[in-house]
């Protein structure tokens, strides 16, 4: 059974009470729901956590922009093309601190998914979200990115527009800002279409996101030709915050309340708000050169390989 | 003697000297070619039959349609640098299995024999007419050329050394992008061979990416797309997504020559689309009138 059953299950059980006019009972049935909830939600897997990055009332990036920014003025953009509102950006202050803010917005309905195009991006999304990052630099305001997208764009359009570009752009362009860059994953970080919004000094996670190389269905049909096997998939690729953070990838893991992170927003926007700044002030002590190396040198070293020392055949010691 | 001319006398010298190290050490161009099994194939697209031993004379280009056929990173070499001036750096790599995916050792070993490389990327020094550059190859035989943490590691090294040398970089690019088997260390190689980019590109130092068939995913999404000089081979495929993913995507099928090396220049993500027979010509041009004589 996984998380979305036994969700349907609690609300199913819960429904049941208000039926009920027995106080007695209805007490003791509570308990039990607790427990069981507690039970349930405790112990989850990485499939579950992928359910749960992609569940329908997660909250998305402009409602913690609503709830973590003091005022947010949104900027549209790339001046080339045109305005994608997949990525939204613009600036704000955060506890007083003036910061860029770039974000990967879905929809909660399929109106607003299609508006949104379901937060993937195309090349002008990357563009528009490069402009505003090349002002924080110009202006030394941080830049803080929530990363919530299952890749980027493969369309025609996207393709002609040069969407392999514009991501190494963005790739390029980030580690070399040399003011703080903070990214965090609030729920799906998909792909080369995250990665192009997550270059950056720390990298934090909430802790029921994912964030990986391909989405789970697409690892399963690439490796084992047979899509169905997703939630294997999960297991296997190591794409929970948990792991990630074992693996030196990502920096912070920021709590959610049990459940998920749509069980409590409020709790779940208090959390990722104090991790930010927590964040910030430490980065802010840092010279621009010293953010700029800082940044290079943690993606200089992410591998996982072995070397022997060649020295009979000449290659380059060091 | 005006100052150009004293450049120019030092840099002879230093060519001389580098060329006296270099000839001692492993070199590929004594090795040949290595021969696809049969004599007579059939070429995948016009469907004639074509003499292979004349193929590899006319750089493994068709003589009948000029189809340009996939080439090794080895016949690479040995095609784009001057004879005996090759010197391979940063061997040595071992790759691991950082997802305990099962049976991927046992694959890679299997393309390490078929191949004779160690991984799908191999790099050192070498002068294209006299011109002295890093260059860089990428193999499409070894599992499809895609990028883990060693054809990652390796792409960044092959960029500090030619900082660490001064020296322009060439990279031939072929791949089907980042190597999903090792998850997301693959994905973290896009960024880190961006930053390697940057500082070479900072420094001053050209990077020409010529990308080659087939160029896609991850390796289009980082150091591929970032040369300061972008050349491709005709008829190339190159892009970010594979046409198959497209077509599921937008559920139609595509137009004859999407993505492929034309379209790119037309579009502009290309410089110019170089025919195999030209290509180290306006190589070692583009390094010439980069030169620097400081
Ligand atoms: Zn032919």
């Amino acid at each position: 059974m996984d998380i979305l059953q036994k969700e349907r299950k609690l609300k199913e059980l819960q429904s049941k009470i208000e039926e009920l006019d027995n106080v007695e009972l209805i007490k003791k049935i509570k308990e039990e729901i607790e427990s069981y909830k507690n039970e349930a939600m405790s112990n989850l897997t990485a499939w579950d956590r992928v359910l749960l990055a992609r569940h329908q009332s997660r909250p998305t990036a402009l409602e913690y922009i609503k709830y973590m920014f003091d005022e947010f003025i949104e900027l549209h953009g790339d001046r080339l093309y045109r305005d994608d509102k997949s990525i939204v950006g613009g600036i704000g202050t955060i506890n007083g601190i003036n910061v860029t803010i770039i974000a990967q917005q879905k929809g909660k309905t399929l109106e607003e998914n299609l508006e949104r195009n379901f937060a993937m991006p195309h090349p002008e999304g990357y563009r528009k979200a490069l402009r505003l990052m090349k002002q924080a630099e110009k202006f030394r305001r941080p830049i803080i990115t929530l990363i919530d997208t299952p890749g980027a764009y493969p369309g025609l359009e996207a393709e002609e527009r040069g969407q392999g570009e514009a991501i190494a752009r963005n790739l390029m362009e980030m580690a070399g800002f040399t003011v703080p860059v903070i990214a965090i994953v609030i729920g799906e970080g998909g792909s080369g279409g995250a990665l192009a919004l997550g270059v950056a000094n720390k990298v934090l996670m909430l802790e029921n996101s994912i964030y990986s190389i391909l989405s789970p269905e697409g690892y399963a049909t690439i490796l084992w030709k047979d899509a169905t096997l997703a939630s294997k998939a999960a297991g296997v690729m190591k794409l929970t915050s948990f792991d990630l953070e074992e693996y030196g990838i990502i920096d912070r893991i920021i709590k959610e309340p049990l459940g998920g992170a749509h069980y409590n927003r409020e709790e779940t926007f208090k959390n990722t708000k104090r991790a930010i700044l927590e964040e910030l002030t430490e980065l802010v002590k840092l010279q621009p050169f010293e953010l700029r190396e800082a940044r290079i040198d943690k993606y200089r070293n992410y591998g996982f390989f072995q070397r022997f020392n060649y020295d009979n055949l000449g290659g380059v010691k060091r | 003697m005006n100052l150009s001319n004293l450049a120019n006398a030092l840099n002879q010298r230093k060519k001389q000297k580098q060329k006296f190290k270099v000839t001692r050490k492993r070199n590929y161009t004594d090795k040949s070619i290595d021969v696809p099994k049969g004599l007579y194939e059939q070429c995948p697209c016009c469907k004639e039959t074509v003499n292979m031993k004349q193929t590899l004379e006319n750089k493994f280009v068709c003589k009948h349609c000029g189809e340009h056929f996939k080439v090794r990173a080895i016949d690479r070499i040995n095609l784009t640098v001057d004879p005996g001036t090759f010197v391979e750096k940063g061997l040595g790599y071992i790759t691991l299995n950082p997802l305990f995916n099962e049976g991927y050792e046992e694959k890679i070993n299997a393309y390490k024999e078929k191949t004779n490389i160690d991984e799908a990327y191999i790099y050192g020094y070498g002068e294209l007419n006299g011109n002295p550059c890093v260059i860089g190859v990428m193999d499409s035989y070894f599992l499809m050329g895609s990028m883990g943490s060693v054809v990652g590691e390796k792409v960044t090294r092959s960029f500090e050394y030619a900082i660490y040398k001064k020296l322009p970089i060439i990279i031939f690019t072929a791949s089907g992008g980042a190597r999903m088997q090792e998850g997301i260390f693959s994905l973290m190689q896009m960024a880190k061979t961006s930053a390697a980019v940057l500082r070479h590109s900072d420094l001053g130092l050209l990077y020409i990416s010529v990308l080659t068939h087939p160029t896609t995913g991850g390796v289009t999404a980082s150091f591929a797309s970032l040369g300061d000089i972008i050349f491709a081979e005709p008829n190339a495929l190159i892009g970010f997504a594979g046409p198959r993913v497209i077509e599921q995507t937008i559920n139609q099928t595509l137009p004859e020559g999407f993505q492929r090396a034309e379209f790119l220049e037309e579009k502009g993500f290309v410089d110019r689309v170089i025919p195999r027979s030209e290509l180290k010509l306006t190589l070692s041009r583009v390094l010439r009138i980069h030169r620097r004589y400081n």
